[in-house]
């Protein structure tokens, strides 16, 4: 085929990109982003399928057989946590500005330069392999339609003005210059690249499945022949065994771990998943559209590779082109330059957003920092940077390109896409400790990721490129088989002795082992600056600082509004300046013309959106050189804020805890305030008690020693000492009865049984039984009971001893001359009611209530000393509780007293209540 | 040695029974006795009798003990007569009041029939 047809297609196709690009472009300004729904945004992510995919999968299957899954099976693995994992990692990256995956370390552990810019070398020369390998499998395709032959030379051998590897490269720069570098975007995102690149990546799979469906379908006669076929030759049979494939499971978990991290983490896979997402919710239906397609794209590798082997047993054909040399074969001319077009956009597309991420980080998180510190570029205060900017990107992308053709000229030839692939991969595996731990582990420090990564990087370049490099015959070569000064155990390939499995394998293994141990242990010994105590703190809870607005307004800065408008115009041009200034009057509802100085929230506003511009570390360094902190300085603002938030929470603390305090000392206060009064009445009750045991005693005693102690007394005398002995004696056994029936009562008011009972036989036995005493002491008295009988659930005993209380009570506080005593008893509407009435000197209105606590004891000079042990009214009182009664009492001073109990009759609602 | 068939004790008590011990004991011991149930009963027979020993009961219905002590103490009259308070009430504190208010002697009830009767003796004796 003429080599000139094929560049004709080649430029028709990129144009018709730019196209694309175009017309997104358009749209997004017309406010109809093309880009804006999952469905694109799932094929910018198959960015990952590359040449290695469209190429190197067919080769990688037609030498070990299914060897080729665990780069699908990682990513296929992973998806369905993005949901948590991408997600949050977009949020972070959105409030953060982040423009790259090395900006997104720096600012995690406190917008570090020095991390920025180790991330960015281990990005730039990871990938740099990577990157070599679409160059080769474009300029090998190239050759292949061109002679229709593979190898015809080595590109090694002939001088690069005469390698069309070299005009690739130069070309693919300059497409990558026109894509990614035509303006500054504050966002850093670009939806005209998006669009491009989910068309390629549609292009690369209708290529790919059509390459398959005519080798399947038309050279062979379908799956089943060819499968058959395959099992027929003892060689190709192998290709369905894993263990023939000479991959174990250890290396099989390593291959899709890397594959997993990479598909996340691969500068250009993180730039299409985070930087350029518009929206993330689209990452839902991405994590099974992507793996969906990673399967469409997959699914005819076996077959090709099967029917290459069949075709070439001679290895004729190297396996990696086989996708090509295939229809090459058949004549299919047309078809093969279909082929080569799918194979030209999954090289393309990796190259161009690999080394446009590439450049963003050297832009920003490698040359710009430096640069910054430079003395002359401060005092260059007028003048465009924008425009340097670009210029900054667009020799990274020129120098990547060029070093990425370096590799391949040295070293990538001699080595298959896969191989060469998985290099880059274990470089970029190095980035999953401080990412996850960034975002997970709040205690990660800038040193523990510093370390990490340097260690992790060091033994990667030490067992991975080193060794290539050594077979390109850069490094003499008993360096690989005896070790650095003879000392086996650091063998490249073989380190610390570990051997028996692949070095992919081992390098993943050695390298991620040191970065995660190194990460954490230094973490746990190295303390966090402020700053990064507060990214971290963002990154970690990114959820409850998109809730909270500003909590991490934490720097009080300042600067003159003059400055910022000369920083903007500087970095992002004049016009885009404007437009954001503008953007913030609007929204802030303010004239910034009429301020001479911009507050912390303009300050933050401008940092946060030239962080986009030029990454968070520069955007730091340059805010820092306008900005005046006031007084305090950051540092001290930390402290402060520490300390306040600890004062704060331990005042809310004191405050709980002395309202705490205060209900706890007011309920001892008042728990205080009983225990005394309990006190007082039981000093006074045992007074009263004592007292009461005093006076039967000392007549007992007293006549009773008279009685022993003098002879000839004469009969009667000792008979009238006897009776007063015996009544007082009587007299003490009540006082006791009393305070035990107390006991009692408070002891047993569970276990009373209730019967049916006539209210009025109780009252008249008690009553009877008095009637003798009343009689004796001339009182008059008077029992009264209408419509008996009168039936109420009650307990005989308890009920009588209330009557005879009462009756009791009458008897010792009626008028002591003339005393008269009625007793009633009557029924009132559901309740019987008994009324015991004496013509004493009554109980004054203040005391009524007191008379039926416990140990109250009316003591004062109207009623006159006490008769008895201040029990019998509360006793009374708890029984007639029990029987779900009350018991009050009348009285006006000088006009008697009259005590009432009400117990509710036999039948009434209440007391069926009281069954239960 | 006093001449007891002539000296005067007054006894105070609410207790009627109390009051039948007392009267036995001091009877006996041949001393002239009056008998009280109440405060006022006893201001009554101070007036009457001017007994040089009242034995004083403190707890009593209507006026105490030791109101009855005051008033008697109140008046020029009483000075010869000496009080001896006879209570249940036995506190130290209660002990302090009724010297406060003129009592000689402090007895606590259940008394010791001897050491009432020597209490009464010492107190006409020596005053």
């Amino acid at each position: 085929m003429d080599a000139g047809i094929i560049i004709f297609i080649s430029i028709a196709y990129v144009t018709f990109l730019f196209l694309i690009a175009y017309l997104a472009e358009k749209r997004e300004k017309a406010g109809r982003s093309l880009v804006n729904n999952p469905v694109i945004y799932s094929l910018s992510l198959a960015v990952y399928c590359t040449a290695w995919t469209y190429y190197g999968s067919v080769g990688r299957a037609a030498t070990s057989g299914l060897g080729f899954l665990p780069i699908y099976i990682g990513p296929a693995i992973i998806a369905p946590l993005w949901w948590i994992l991408l997600k949050k990692i977009i949020f972070i990256s959105k409030s953060q500005r982040i423009t790259s995956i090395a900006d997104f370390i720096s600012s995690r552990y406190g917008k570090s330069t020095w991390l920025g810019i180790i991330a960015t070398l281990i990005a730039v020369f990871g990938i740099i392999p990577y990157i070599s390998i679409q160059l080769k499998a474009i300029s090998t395709s190239f050759d292949l339609l061109v002679t229709k032959q593979s190898a015809v030379y080595r590109h090694a051998e002939i001088p690069f003005y005469l390698d069309s590897a070299l005009y690739i490269a130069i070309a693919l720069a300059i497409f990558t210059i026109l894509f990614g570098t035509r303006n500054l975007d504050p966002n850093e995102r670009h939806e005209g690249l998006v669009a491009a690149i989910a068309f390629e990546s549609i292009l690369k799979l209708i290529a790919f499945l059509t390459v398959g469906a005519f080798i399947t379908f038309w050279v062979y006669d379908g799956f089943g022949d060819l499968f058959q076929k395959a099992m027929d030759n003892p060689g190709l049979s192998r290709l369905f065994s894993l263990e023939a494939a000479g991959i174990n499971g250890w290396e099989w978990f390593w291959l899709s771990f890397l594959s997993m991290s990479a598909v996340m983490l691969l500068p250009r896979q993180f730039h299409v998943a985070v930087v350029e997402n518009t929206n993330p919710n689209h990452v839902a239906k991405a994590s099974w559209l992507f793996p969906l397609y990673l399967l469409l794209i997959n699914i005819f590798v076996l077959p090709i590779a099967i029917a290459g082997l069949d075709q070439f047993p001679s290895g004729a054909q190297e396996p990696d082109s086989f996708v090509l040399s295939l229809p090459l074969a058949y004549g299919k001319d047309i078809l093969a330059l279909f082929v080569g077009l799918g194979g030209f956009s999954a090289a393309t597309s990796m190259v161009i957003v690999a080394v446009i991420a590439l450049s963003i980080m050297i832009g920003n998180n490698l040359v710009l920092p430096l640069l910054l510190r430079t003395q002359a570029f401060q005092e260059e205060q007028y003048g465009n940077l924008s425009g340097r900017l670009l210029g900054i990107r667009r020799v990274s992308i020129v120098v990547v390109l060029l070093l990425a053709y370096g590799y391949f000229k040295a070293v990538g030839e001699q080595y298959s896409l896969v191989s060469v692939g998985l290099i880059s991969f274990t470089a970029i595996a190095q980035f999953v400790p401080s990412v996850l731990g960034g975002i997970y582990w709040k205690r990660a420090t800038k040193m523990g990721a510093l370390s990490g990564l340097l260690a992790g990087f060091g033994i990667w370049a030490y067992t991975l490129p080193l060794p290539t490099m050594v077979e390109a015959g850069l490094i003499p070569i008993h360096f690989m088989e005896h070790g650095p000064f003879g000392i086996e155990l650091l063998k490249p390939h073989e380190l610390f002795g570990l051997h028996g499995s692949n070095h992919i394998t081992q390098a993943a293994f050695w390298s991620l082992l040191f970065n995660c141990g190194i990460y954490f242990f230094v973490s746990l010994y190295t303390s966090q600056s402020p700053l990064e105590i507060s990214q971290a703190d963002i990154f970690v809870d990114i959820y409850k600082y998109r809730k909270g607005s500003s909590d991490y307004d934490i720097m009080r800065r300042q600067a003159k509004v003059q400055d910022i408008r000369i920083l903007l115009n500087r970095f992002l041009g004049e016009p885009r300046g404007n437009l954001l200034l503008n953007a913030y009057e609007n929204t802030q509802r303010i004239d910034l013309s009429q301020q001479q100085v911009a507050g912390a929230d303009l300050v933050n506003y401008v940092e946060t959106h030239l962080a986009g511009a030029i990454g968070a570390a520069s955007a730091k360094i340059i805010i820092g050189s306008i900005t005046k902190e006031e007084p305090i300085s950051l540092e001290e603002m930390f402290k402060v804020l520490e300390q306040t938030k600890e004062i704060m929470q331990y005042s809310k603390a004191l405050e709980k805890k002395s309202t705490e305090l205060e209900r706890t000392t007011r309920q001892l206060k008042d728990a205080n305030e009983q225990l005394k009064e309990l006190d007082r009445l039981k000093a006074d009750f045992i007074t009263t008690v004592t007292h009461e045991l005093r006076t039967p005693i000392t007549s007992i005693k007293a006549l009773s020693r008279i009685m022993k102690e003098t002879p000839g007394l004469p009969e009667e005398q000792i008979q009238e000492f006897l009776t007063i002995v015996v009544s007082e004696s009587e007299r003490l056994t009540r006082l006791i009865n009393q305070v035990l029936d107390l006991e009692k009562i408070q002891s047993n008011q569970k276990n009373w049984t209730l019967a049916p009972i006539d209210f009025a036989e109780v009252t008249e036995m008690a009553y009877s039984g008095l009637k003798q005493l009343m009689r004796d002491r001339k009182i008059r008295h008077e029992l009264k009971i209408e419509n008996r009988p009168i039936e109420v659930m009650g307990h005989n005993d308890r009920l009588t001893q209330v009557v005879v209380n009462l009756i009791s009570n009458a008897i010792k506080f009626c008028n002591p001359n003339e005393g008269a005593i009625k007793v009633n008893l009557r029924q009132a509407g559901d309740m019987a009611i008994l009324e015991v009435r004496d013509n004493g000197k009554g109980i004054p209105k203040k005391d009524q209530k007191l008379i039926f606590e416990k140990f109250t004891q009316l003591n004062d000079e109207t009623r006159g000393k006490p008769k008895g042990s201040g029990l019998g009214l509360f006793i009374s009182h708890s029984i007639i509780l029990q029987h779900s009664g009350v018991i009050y009492v009348r009285s006006q001073p000088d006009e008697g007293t009259a005590f009432l109990v009400e117990i509710p009759l036999l039948g009434t609602g209440e007391n069926r209540g009281d069954e239960e | 040695m006093t001449d007891k068939t002539n000296t005067k004790v007054l006894l105070v008590d609410d207790e009627p029974n109390i009051l039948v011990a007392l009267e036995f004991l001091v009877k006996k011991e041949g001393y002239q006795v009056f008998k009280a149930e109440n405060g006022e009963q006893a201001l009554l027979a101070m007036a009457a009798h001017l007994p040089e020993i009242v034995v004083l009961d403190v707890m009593m219905p209507g006026m105490d003990g030791f109101e009855v002590a005051r008033k008697i103490r109140a008046e020029a009259q009483y000075d010869k007569s000496q009080i001896i308070f006879l209570t249940a009430k036995g506190t130290q504190e209660d002990r302090f009041k009724g010297y406060a208010t003129g009592g000689e002697v402090y007895i606590t009830k259940p008394f010791d029939n001897d050491d009432l009767i020597n209490t009464i003796n010492e107190v006409v004796e020596f005053g």
